[in-house]
């Protein structure tokens, strides 16, 4: 269970992300939804505590990510950004990062089958493809075997079989009873992962809802959230 | 291992990392040539020396002052290769409390320079001793100073490590904060010497040369500051260190990662 609740935070003038407050619960994907530059990123790092809000606060479970007191054992992330050194093997990133946790090393190879990169877990991690870079932050996502996952646009970069992998994946950890939090500006991602949706414009909730109910009243998903978007475009033009 | 604690802690955070240090090839290749710069100068040292009179100890450790631009320069690149690999976000997503996850940075890069540092002195130590030609005596450990010489100069190399170390976690960005360092213990060294005489014994460089790596008093004449014993020019190299360190934690705790 992930608990935002009147999240803020400006960076000098932009207000990425404005008073949000939403609820992600256990046993179903929850799609991120939103525009490039909507604020999703930034409500990521804000939930795992690597950027501070203005205001607001995000509970994972009923505490704030510093709280934690494993962190990778209660909570998995894969973020926009790459977040290992190209000089490093995979297989040396995700052995760090599992000692931090006394996450036993026999896990590090587990992970690396579970998303394929069995035979370049030896390589340095600079020499990855896109893709490739996408599975090892996956693998960093799953080492703590954690109840809650947060993914932040995680089908960037990969092929079509690589898309339906994620979609296969999400889907069984959400199976499972875990939160699954992931983030797209792809609708139509969405549409195929998700079960329920959380959906922002400019840093602001737009819908907290189940996708089956936000395409009821259009012709398609697509359009509703085009609509959706739509009416906040028009809504800030007359404000500002 | 962990059975006991149920939060992750020091013990956790230096073994992560010890992996993250020995696991980029690059670590060793600085370290390398860090230790055979020096003891290759020493050697260079004792091969050219005729005066027998002369702190041998000291200019057998001469090989030190480049060395310890490298040790500072790793330490600099510990921290932002985090930053600009993006790998701070996944060291501070397993260690959120951010000063304990650069004191654990500390403790494993201070050991390692440390041991490093140490190695490298005593090579250079009876490297030039053994290469000493022109009749001259070769230096002992059990002569007065000389133990106290070699052993503080390896230490120079762990803590000009850790002041690099806490300047990484200030600047945040490798050219930056290796300017900054070599700015610091190099040229502003030379400038203040020149200037305020007083203040130059405080200069890192200065300390490494007239205080730590010599075995008697230096005394260059009335122009000469005076420099710092032995022990308190180490204490004064330690203080630089904290106080980068102390910084750099405070900052990585307030600002975004
Ligand atoms: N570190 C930052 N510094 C300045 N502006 C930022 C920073 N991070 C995000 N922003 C701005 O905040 C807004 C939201 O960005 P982001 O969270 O990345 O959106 P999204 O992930 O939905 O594309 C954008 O206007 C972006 O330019
Ligand atoms: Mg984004």
């Amino acid at each position: 269970m992930i608990e935002a609740r009147e999240l803020t935070r400006r960076y000098g003038p932009t207000i990425a992300v404005d008073a949000l407050s939403f609820d992600v619960r256990p046993g179903s994907v929850t799609g991120f939804l939103g525009p490039n530059g909507s604020g999703k990123s930034t409500t990521m790092r804000l939930i795992l505590g690597l950027d501070r809000p203005d205001a607001g606060q995000a509970r994972i479970g009923g505490r704030r990510y510093r709280e934690l007191r494993w962190p990778l054992r209660e909570v998995g992330a894969l973020l926009e950004a790459r977040a290992f050194h190209p000089g490093r093997s995979a297989r040396g990133h995700l052995a760090a990062l599992a000692a931090g946790n006394a996450i036993p090393r026999t896990r590090v190879d587990e992970v690396i089958d579970m998303v394929g990169l069995t035979g370049a877990a030896g390589r340095r991690a600079g020499k990855f493809s896109l893709g490739m870079g996408q599975r090892l932050g996956v693998a960093a996502a799953l080492l703590g075997d954690p109840a809650v996952l947060l993914l932040d646009e995680p089908v960037n970069g990969l092929d079509p079989e690589g898309v339906r992998w994620i979609r296969d994946l999400l889907k069984s950890l959400a199976a499972q009873g875990r939160t699954v939090f992931v983030s797209s500006h792809l609708i139509s991602e969405m549409a195929l992962t998700a079960e329920r949706l959380v959906v922002i414009g400019r840093g602001r909730l737009l819908a907290d809802t189940t996708v089956a109910e936000m395409s009821a009243g259009s012709a398609s998903l697509e359009d509703a959230f085009f609509r959706l978007t739509d009416t906040e475009v028009e809504y800030r033009g007359a404000t500002s | 291992m962990s059975g006991t604690t149920d939060r992750y802690g020091l013990a956790q955070a230096a073994r992560m990392e010890w992996i993250k240090l020995r696991s980029l090839r690059s670590t060793w290749w600085t370290l390398a040539v860090t230790a055979a710069g020096t003891v290759g100068i020493a050697v260079a040292v004792g091969r050219n020396s005729r005066d027998a009179s002369a702190d041998l100890v000291n200019n057998a450790l001469a090989g030190v002052v480049p060395g310890l631009l490298l040790a500072g320069a790793l330490g600099v690149l510990t921290m932002t290769g985090e930053y600009s690999s993006g790998t701070i976000r996944a060291t501070l997503a397993v260690i959120p409390r951010r000063p304990l996850a650069l004191m654990a940075k500390a403790v494993v890069f201070g050991v390692v320079t440390l041991i490093v540092g140490e190695a490298a002195a005593f090579t250079a130590f009876f490297a030039e001793a053994a290469t000493l030609r022109h009749g001259i005596a070769a230096p002992t450990l059990g002569q007065p100073g000389v133990l106290r010489a070699v052993v503080l100069t390896g230490a120079a190399f762990c803590l000009i490590g850790l002041l690099g170390l806490g300047l990484g976690a200030i600047v945040r960005h490798s050219a930056a904060a290796v300017g900054v360092l070599v700015a610091g213990v190099y040229v502003i060294a030379q400038v203040i010497g020149f200037l305020a005489h007083g203040a130059a014994a405080y200069m890192p460089i200065l300390i490494l040369e007239n205080s730590l790596s010599t075995t008697r008093p230096v005394d260059c004449g009335p122009s000469c500051p005076e420099f710092l014993s032995a022990w308190a020019g180490l204490g004064v190299l330690a203080l630089y260190a904290a106080i980068a360190l102390t910084a750099g934690g405070w900052l990585l705790a307030k600002r975004d990662a």
